[in-house]
């Protein structure tokens, strides 16, 4: 039989408790090294669209809410184009569409501030429901989590990843539910009741 | 870029089983931060096939040299080149990725006010450096080597010396955090957060080689550390519309 020539995926390791040395240096406070911390905000100045704010923070299986976890988004502009590699055109180019958000070390409440995306479609043509896409990386973590954030103001019946979740209750642990015009809040539960939907994508 | 050489199409599935499992008891703080319930498994999409790009323009001519990025006189340490490609699961190097490496120091203390660990900081050594692959993949950092150091889980839990790896392939579904491990050291094998993987060729996949050829007579030795990110499929026969 001839060998089937393919590499494997570099297998994942935890964040661990230090990953802002690496990822925020500014933030975190070892300034010098980087003008400024990558992912600071999704937009530019100019973004078209609905401008909103998200809320939220990360709890994990003990009810505690985590002050390590550092978040990942990516998104698609208002017209629901990718920045970069989308194959069909150009996003605007006020969109970045990439933000590192990372909880208060305080609190654990983040804040994304960004334009809402538009519908982006599935692989056979379908529209999936505006979204946006998080990677979920803590101590603790062995292997980044994928979720998404829906929102409660949009139809999200007919989005094709959502009619995937065969539980549907859980659903609602990926809808951000609007607390002003504009305002979202968005918890990830990472064990438990509620338990957020995660992703094999 | 010329348009050919983006990157597009779906992403090979990951081999759950390569990596380490969520829940993992010998490290603790996995057992409260492991969803217990499924993942919703389906094929990628647009939002996991497109990802953020990078340009060369943000990256400083020390951002690759952790010896001298802090304060621009050298980090205390056995210097160390620490290289290799970036390459996807059919074995081509992927350009233009952008590669995030963190670290202790050669004492084993990291620039962090929760580390308090007896070994002292070193005024010149911050612990971050970043670059972005070249045309082939190849990318390359100078740091010194990172101490081992002790850490709370069981009782005598060391880790191994390692530079904690973050990379970012072409779509926002192949982003990767990882850890390197050098060749030789007995605390690998006793790592609880190693061991979090289950398969020892998987266990071998993390740990970089010496590399003689590269290390550089009187100056430095080196390492070499090949990252391998979720490939993509090529078909005519995928069931897309066209222009997707
Ligand atoms: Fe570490």
């Amino acid at each position: 039989m001839q060998p089937l020539e393919y590499l494997k995926e570099t297998p994942s390791q935890t964040a661990g408790p230090y990953v802002h040395i690496g990822l925020t240096p500014n933030t975190l406070g070892n300034p010098g090294i980087y003008p400024e911390d990558l992912g600071l905000s999704p937009i530019r100045d100019g973004a078209k669209g609905q401008l909103i704010t998200i809320t939220g923070h990360v709890q994990d299986g003990a009810g505690m809410i985590m002050r390590d976890a550092l978040i990942e988004s990516w998104q698609a502009d208002a017209q629901g184009i990718y920045p970069g590699n989308d194959p069909r055109g150009a996003a605007d180019p006020n969109v970045t569409g990439w933000a590192r958000i990372i909880a208060d070390f305080d609190s654990g409440e983040w804040t994304l501030s960004t334009v809402k995306p538009g519908r982006v479609p599935f692989p056979d043509g379908r529209m999936m429901a505006p979204h946006i896409s998080l990677w979920v990386v803590a101590r603790g973590i062995n292997l980044g989590l994928q979720t998404r954030i829906y929102f409660e103001d949009e139809d999200n019946e007919s989005c094709p990843v959502l009619q995937r979740i065969e539980h549907r209750p859980r659903v609602q642990t990926l809808i951000a539910k609007q607390t002003a015009p504009g305002q979202y809040r968005f918890d990830i539960v990472l064990q438990g009741d509620n338990e957020t939907v995660f992703f094999d994508m | 870029m010329n348009p050919s050489h983006i990157e597009r199409g779906p992403l090979f599935f990951r081999d759950r089983d390569w990596h380490p499992a969520a829940y993992t008891p010998g490290y603790k703080t996995s057992m409260t931060r492991a969803p217990f319930r499924p993942l919703v498994a389906m094929g990628s999409t647009l939002s996991e096939e497109t990802g953020p790009a990078f340009g060369h323009s943000m990256i400083g001519a020390l951002d690759n040299n952790l010896i001298m990025n802090f304060t621009g006189q050298p980090a205390i340490g056995e210097r160390i080149i620490m290289h290799g490609r970036v390459l996807d699961e059919t074995g081509r190097g992927v350009p233009n990725v952008l590669v995030e490496i963190w670290q202790a120091n050669a004492g084993g203390r990291y620039r962090h006010k929760k580390d308090s660990y007896a070994a002292p900081l070193d005024p010149n050594f911050g612990g971050c450096g970043r670059t972005l692959s070249g045309p082939d993949g190849a990318y390359e950092f100078l740091t010194v080597r990172p101490g081992a150091y002790p850490w709370p889980n069981r009782v005598n839990d060391w880790r191994p010396m390692h530079i904690h790896i973050s990379v970012f392939g072409s779509g926002f579904g192949q982003r990767l955090i990882t850890q390197l491990y050098f060749e030789g050291d007995p605390l690998i094998a006793k790592c609880p957060i190693v061991k979090t993987i289950g398969n020892d060729k998987a266990i071998q996949a993390l740990v970089a080689p010496l590399d003689m050829n590269r290390a550089i007579p009187m100056d430095c030795l080196a390492y070499k550390f090949d990252i391998v990110l979720r490939g993509r499929r090529q078909s005519f026969f995928e069931n897309r519309k066209e222009g997707m």
